[in-house]
C-alpha cells in the first residue's frame, strides 16, 4: 500500500499532499516538514531510499526523486517493491510532462485539481492501478472534458436562475 | 431578496483557486494574516445556497487544509452538499473534500450513503470512479455494508476503467466489512484469470494485500496464483505474486519447493532490475531453504553490489542483511563491499553495511571488525560515527558478553571510545563499565587502570556527553581500589580541581570513591602493622600489601590531601555533594587525632582502628548484577490486591483516609532508617564492634517478624535461601579459575574466558508486549479471514455443485469433497507437470487432508505438491 504523495519544492514549501489513511491536518503537516527536513538534509547522487519508521510507523519506506526545484515523494509499506516505486514516480511526472509539456514547478502550483486528477487515476486508495502515462492522459483529458461541459451548462449564472426562481 | 442579492454578488467577485493561488503568491500581509483573511471569505461563500460558489469555496479549503494545514472539518455538511450537485466538477470538489477530510468519527457521514450509491450507479464512468475513490478512503463499516451490492455489480462491469477500480475498493469493503466477502470474492477470484494486465494487476495487489493481513486465507488460491507466476510477463504483477507467494510460504513450507523454479526462471530471464530485486528478496527470506535459489539469488545480489547505482547497492546490502541470519556464508562472501560500503557517501548505505558487519561479528573476528569499526568512527561525520559506537557495543555487550573472550582488550576498547572526539554513548559506555566490575572479576585489574586513564584524560571532563563515563571510572576506581597501583594518584586525580565541571551528582560519586580509597589505604596500612608485629599469616594476600606499602607518612599526607580537596566543598550548595564532603571530612576528623598522636596503631581498642575496621567492612560488600525481573521474583501474597484500582477509594473514606496517609509515610521512612542501620549493625557484629543500635534494630526485628513475606532474604544472612538467582561474583570465580589474578600480558585466543556471571533469564532482554499486539492484529483480522476462508469454502463447493452449507456435518461431507477435488485437481497438475515422486507426494498429500479433515479446518490444498 502507499501510505502518502508528495511534492515539495526544494524550500520546504508543499505542494501536493495526499495521505491515503486519515490525518489531522496538524498531524499531516509535521509530516511533510519532518520527511523534508530529512531529504533537504542528504547530499546528491546518493540513493533514493530513505528508512522514515520514525514519522510513519514501522515498516514504512520512503523513495524519492529531486527534480530541479521539486521533490516527489513516495511513502509506501513493504508490500510494495522500492525500485517499482521508483519507477512509478516517473508515471505522473511524465503525464505531467506531457499536460504541461516542459512542466515547471509554477504548472503544479497553479493546477492543483489537474495534479490531483492525475495522481488519483494512478493511485487509488492507496494501490497502484495504473502505470500507463497514456491511459492516465487519457482518463484526465476525459475528466477536464467533462468539468468544461459541466460549467458551459451553467454560462448563465446559476444563481441567476436561482433568483428568477423566487 | 437581500440575501440572494449577495449570492450574486459573492458570485460574480469570488476568487477562484487560482485566484487565491496568485494572491497567495503576491501577499504582503503574511502567510498566516493571508490564510485567515481567506478563511474569512471561505466561510462567508460556503454558506451561500449556489452550489458553485459554494463548490468554489470549498475547493479553496481543501487547497489550504491540503498544503497550509487549515482545519477543515467545520465544512464536512458543506462538502455533503456540494457532492450532491449534479454538476460533474461539483461533484469532483465534493468528493475530494470528502475524501480529504472525513474519517470514522465524521457525523455526517451518515448522510452520503445514499448519493455514494446513486453515483455508483450513475452511467458515467467518471462518476463512477469518483464514488468509487471515495468509497475506498473512508468506507467505513456501515457504508461497506450499505453498498457491497454495488461494488458486486461493478466487479462485473465491462468497462476495465470502472472494474479495476471496484477491484481496488473490494479491499477496504472487505476490511471494514468481511461479510461481503461471501458476495464478491468470487467475482473477485474469477480476476485472477484475465487476460487484461491491469485487471490482473489490480486483483493481485488486493490479494496481495489480503496475504499480507493473513496469509493463510489465501493458500487455497495457490493454484490460480502459480499460474499467474509461471505465464505472466508483467513486471508489476509479478512483483505483486511473488509478494504473495513469499507470505504462503511461511505458512505452507511446501509451497517453496514448487515456486523456487519459476522464481530462479524469472531471475535468470529478465532485466528488470525490480522483479530481480523482488525475486531475491522472496528467495532470502521466504526460500532460504532451497539452496540452488540461495545460491543464485546471492549471485545476483553480488551484481547489485559492484552497481555504480546507489540504490541498487543500498538494495544489494538490504538483501544481504535479511540473508544474514541463516547464510552467513553470503555476507562473507562479499566482505569487501561491505567493508567498502562503510565509507560510501550515502548515509543508508553505510548504515547498511554497518548492521551487516555486526551480523558478521563472533567471538573470533570481534577484534577484527571492531577495529576496523572504531578506524571509522575516528573520521566519520557525528550521527555515523555514534552509530558505529552503538553497533559495537550492543554487539559485544549482547547475551551477556557471549561474544568477548578477551576482557582486559574490551574493557580498553571502551576506553578508546570515550576518547572518539564525536562520542555521545557515554551512558551505554558507563552501564558496560560497571557492569563488567560486577560480573566479570578477572577483568577489574585492566578495568581499573582503564579508569584511572580516564580519571587523568584532561580533556575529557570538559565534554558533556563523557560525563557519565567519568562517572564509571570514579566509581570502578573506589570500588576496586585493591587493583589500584597507586591510590595516592587516584586521590589526587578523583580531587583535582577541574572535576568543578562535572555536574554535583558525578561529583558526589568522585567524592564518595576517594573515601573507598581512604579507607582501603588506611586499612591496609594497619594490617601490614598487624602482621609485621603479631607475624601471623593473615590470608591478606593480594596485591594490595606488597604493592601498597604504606609509610605512616604518606597516609598523613594522603588524608591532607582529602582534606585539602574536600574543605571547600564542604559549603556547596548541592545536598548530596555536601553530604558526602560532610562524610568524609567527619571519618577524616574522627581519626586524625589518634593518627598525630600515636605512632603505634596496631593497637585494636583506638578510635582510628576500630572506625577503619568499621567503614572497610561496610565498603567490602561486593555487588553483584541484579536480576531485569528480580522484582517478578518475589511472589505476591494472597489476599494482596496489586491490580485494584483505588480511584474510589477516596470517596469511601475520605475523612479517614488523610491521617493514615501521614502515618504510613512516616512508618516507612523510620523502616528505611532502621534498614541501613541494621546493615551496619551487621558490618559491626561481623567485625567484633560494640554499641549496637539497639532500638533500632529491635523495631526491625519486629517489623521483619510480622511482614517477613515482604523483606527479600538477604544474601549476606542466609545464603541458603538464595536460591542462586545472585550468584556472588568472587564466589563463582574462585570455584573456577582458582588465580584470577595471574597476569596476561599477550591476549590470544588460547587464553580462557573468563567467568561472566550471568543470571539465567533475568538477563535476556525480552518483548513480550510486541508479541502481544501481533496477537491483537491477527484478532484483528480473524473475521476477515475467516471470512475468506468461508468464501473459499463455497466456491470450491460451487465448483462441485453442491448446496446446503450449514450444518456441521455437512462441513464434514464438504471437506472430504473438496479433498477429492483437491486430488483430482493435484492430479491434473501432476500430468502437466511431471515432477515429484508420484507415489510418495500422493501419501504425503493424503496424510495431509486426513489431518486437515480431522480438525475440521479449511483445507489447505495440495494442488501444487
Amino acid at each position: 500500500m502507499i501510505k502518502a504523495v508528495m511534492m515539495m519544492n526544494t524550500q520546504g514549501k508543499p505542494r501536493l499532499a495526499k495521505f491515503y489513511n486519515y490525518m489531522p491536518v496538524e498531524k499531516q503537516q509535521e509530516l511533510i516538514r519532518g520527511v523534508f527536513s530529512v531529504l533537504c538534509s542528504r547530499p546528491e547522487n546518493v540513493s533514493n531510499f530513505l528508512e522514515i519508521d520514525s514519522l510513519f510507523g514501522p515498516d514504512s519506506r520512503l523513495v524519492y526523486k529531486h527534480y530541479a526545484t521539486l521533490y516527489f515523494v513516495l511513502v509506501f509499506d513493504g508490500s510494495e517493491n522500492e525500485l517499482a516505486m521508483l519507477d512509478l514516480i516517473q508515471v505522473p511526472v511524465e503525464t505531467l510532462d506531457k499536460c504541461f509539456s516542459n512542466v515547471c514547478e509554477l504548472d503544479i502550483v497553479f493546477n492543483y485539481s489537474k495534479m490531483h486528477a492525475v495522481l488519483d487515476e494512478i493511485v487509488f486508495g492507496g494501490q497502484v492501478l495504473e502505470t500507463s502515462s497514456a491511459e492516465v492522459m487519457k482518463a484526465v483529458e476525459e475528466i477536464s472534458k467533462l468539468e468544461a461541459a459541466s460549467n458551459s451548462i451553467s454560462l448563465v449564472p446559476k444563481s441567476v436562475s436561482g433568483w428568477r426562481g423566487r | 431578496m437581500s440575501s440572494s442579492s449577495t449570492s450574486i454578488m459573492d458570485n460574480l467577485f469570488q476568487r477562484s483557486l487560482e485566484d487565491l493561488i496568485k494572491g497567495f503568491r503576491l501577499q504582503l500581509l503574511g502567510e498566516s494574516n493571508f490564510i485567515s483573511r481567506a478563511l474569512e471569505e471561505i466561510r462567508r461563500e460556503i454558506k451561500v445556497t449556489d452550489l458553485s460558489t459554494k463548490s468554489t469555496a470549498l475547493h479553496k479549503l481543501s487547497y489550504l487544509a491540503a498544503l497550509h494545514g487549515v482545519d477543515m472539518s467545520w465544512a464536512a455538511f458543506h462538502a455533503v452538499e456540494v457532492v450532491s450537485s449534479p454538476r460533474f466538477q461539483h461533484k469532483r470538489i465534493g468528493y475530494q473534500a470528502i475524501t480529504q477530510s472525513f474519517h470514522e468519527q465524521t457525523s455526517v457521514l451518515l448522510l452520503i450513503t445514499n448519493q455514494v450509491r446513486k453515483d455508483l450507479n450513475s452511467a458515467n464512468e467518471y462518476e463512477v470512479s469518483l464514488a468509487l475513490e471515495c468509497l475506498s478512503r473512508i468506507g467505513t463499516h456501515d457504508l461497506a455494508r450499505d453498498l457491497t451490492p454495488e461494488v458486486f455489480t461493478l466487479l462485473g462491469s465491462s468497462k476495465a476503467f470502472v472494474k479495476k477500480k471496484a477491484i481496488g475498493v473490494v479491499l477496504r469493503v472487505f476490511e471494514k466489512y468481511p461479510d461481503a466477502v461471501k458476495v464478491c470474492f468470487k467475482r473477485l477470484v474469477e480476476n485472477l484469470e484475465s487476460s487484461d494486465p491491469q485487471i490482473l494487476s489490480a486483483v493481485v495487489g488486493v490479494f496481495c494485500e489480503l496475504a499480507t493481513r493473513d496469509p493463510g486465507s489465501c493458500l487455497p488460491l495457490a493454484p490460480e496464483l502459480y499460474k499467474v507466476l509461471v505465464d505472466s510477463r508483467n513486471n508489476w504483477v509479478l512483483i505483486k505474486v511473488l509478494k504473495i507467494f513469499a507470505k504462503l510460504a511461511s505458512v505452507e513450507p511446501r509451497l517453496g519447493k514448487k515456486v523456487a523454479e519459476p522464481i530462479c526462471e524469472h531471475m535468470r530471464r529478465t532485466v528488470a532490475k525490480s522483479l530481480v530485486f523482488e525475486c531475491i528478496r522472496t528467495v532470502v527470506s521466504s526460500l532460504s531453504d532451497h539452496e540452488a535459489a540461495v545460491k543464485l539469488a546471492v549471485a545476483k545480489i553480488r551484481e547489485f553490489l559492484v552497481e555504480d547505482d546507489p540504490n541498487l547497492k543500498y538494495l544489494g546490502l538490504n538483501a544481504l542483511s535479511i540473508v544474514a541470519p541463516k547464510h552467513l556464508w553470503a555476507v562473507l562472501e562479499n566482505k569487501e563491499a561491505v567493508v567498502k560500503a562503510l565509507s560510501d557517501e550515502d548515509p543508508n548505505v553505510k548504515l547498511e553495511a554497518l548492521h551487516l558487519l555486526m551480523a558478521m561479528v563472533n567471538e573470533d573476528n570481534v577484534l577484527d571488525i571492531s577495529r576496523i569499526l572504531m578506524n571509522y568512527a575516528l573520521k566519520s561525520d557525528p550521527l555515523f560515527c555514534n552509530e558505529i559506537i552503538f553497533s559495537v557495543l550492543s554487539a559485544c555487550s549482547r547475551n551477556a558478553y557471549e561474544i568477548i573472550v578477551d576482557f582486559d582488550w574490551y574493557v580498553s576498547l571502551l576506553g578508546e571510545m570515550a576518547r572518539i572526539p564525536h562520542c555521545q554513548r557515554g551512558e551505554e559506555i558507563e552501564h558496560q563499565l560497571i557492569d563488567i566490575g560486577m560480573r566479570v572479576r578477572d577483568a577489574r585489574p585492566q578495568l581499573v587502570r582503564v579508569s584511572w586513564a580516564l580519571l587523568i584524560d584532561p580533556a575529557l571532563l570538559g565534554n558533556l556527553f563523557l560525563h557519565p563515563i567519568l562517572s564509571a571510572a570514579a566509581w570502578v576506581s573506589g570500588e576496586y581500589v585493591e587493583f589500584c597501583k597507586n591510590p595516592y594518584e587516584t586521590v589526587e586525580a578523583l580531587l583535582q580541581p577541574r572535576t568543578g565541571l562535572l555536574p554535583p551528582s558525578i561529583r558526589a560519586v568522585y567524592i564518595h570513591s576517594a573515601f573507598k580509597v581512604l579507607v582501603f589505604c588506611l586499612r591496609s596500612y594497619f594490617s601490614a602493622e598487624e602482621s609485621t608485629l603479631s607475624f601471623s599469616a593473615q590470608e591478606f594476600s593480594s596485591a594490595s600489601s606488597s604493592m601498597n606499602a604504606f609509610t605512616y607518612e604518606s597516609i598523613l599526607n594522603l588524608v591532607n590531601v582529602i582534606e585539602l580537596g574536600l574543605v571547600p566543598l564542604s559549603g556547596t550548595h548541592d545536598v548530596e555533594v555536601q553530604e558526602r564532603t560532610k562524610n568524609v571530612l567527619g571519618f577524616i576528623v574522627m581519626i586524625k587525632q589518634d593518627l598525630s598522636e600515636k605512632l603505634n596503631l596496631q593497637d585494636s581498642e583506638t578510635e582510628v582502628f576500630r572506625v577503619t575496621a568499621f567503614m572497610e567492612d561496610v565498603f567490602s560488600e561486593e555487588l553483584g548484577p541484579v536480576s531485569a525481573t528480580a522484582q517478578e521474583k518475589v511472589c505476591v501474597p494472597g489476599g494482596l490486591e496489586l491490580k485494584e484500582n483505588l480511584g474510589d477509594l477516596e470517596e469511601i473514606c475520605g475523612e479517614f483516609l488523610k491521617p493514615v496517609e501521614s502515618d504510613s509515610v512516616s512508618y516507612t521512612d523510620k523502616i528505611s532508617f532502621s534498614v541501613s542501620k541494621l546493615r551496619i549493625r551487621g558490618q559491626q557484629e561481623a567485625s567484633s564492634s560494640t554499641s549496637p543500635p539497639h532500638e533500632a534494630s529491635s523495631l526491625l526485628a519486629e517489623h521483619r517478624k510480622r511482614h517477613g513475606m515482604y523483606y527479600l532474604p538477604s544474601q549476606k544472612d542466609d545464603p541458603e535461601s538464595n536460591g542462586n538467582d545472585y550468584p556472588l561474583a568472587n564466589e563463582l570465580a574462585n570455584e573456577i579459575s582458582p588465580d584470577p589474578f595471574n597476569p596476561k600480558k599477550n591476549p590470544n585466543k588460547s587464553k580462557q574466558r573468563p567467568v561472566v556471571v550471568k543470571l539465567e533469564e533475568g538477563d535476556e532482554s525480552r518483548n513480550p508486549p510486541q508479541a502481544k499486539s501481533n496477537i491483537e492484529t491477527v484478532n484483528d483480522d480473524e473475521s476477515l479471514s475467516r471470512a475468506i476462508q468461508s468464501a473459499l469454502l463455497v466456491k470450491n463447493k460451487g465448483k462441485e455443485k453442491d448446496t446446503n452449507p450449514n450444518s456441521e456435518q455437512q462441513k464434514q461431507e464438504e471437506s472430504s469433497r473438496i479433498e477429492d477435488h483437491q486430488n483430482s485437481e493435484k492430479k491434473k497438475k501432476k500430468k502437466k507437470k511431471k515432477k515429484n515422486g508420484e507415489s510418495s507426494s500422493k501419501h504425503k498429500s493424503r496424510g495431509r487432508n486426513e489431518v486437515a479433515s480431522a480438525s475440521e479446518q479449511v483445507i489447505i490444498p495440495d494442488y501444487l505438491l
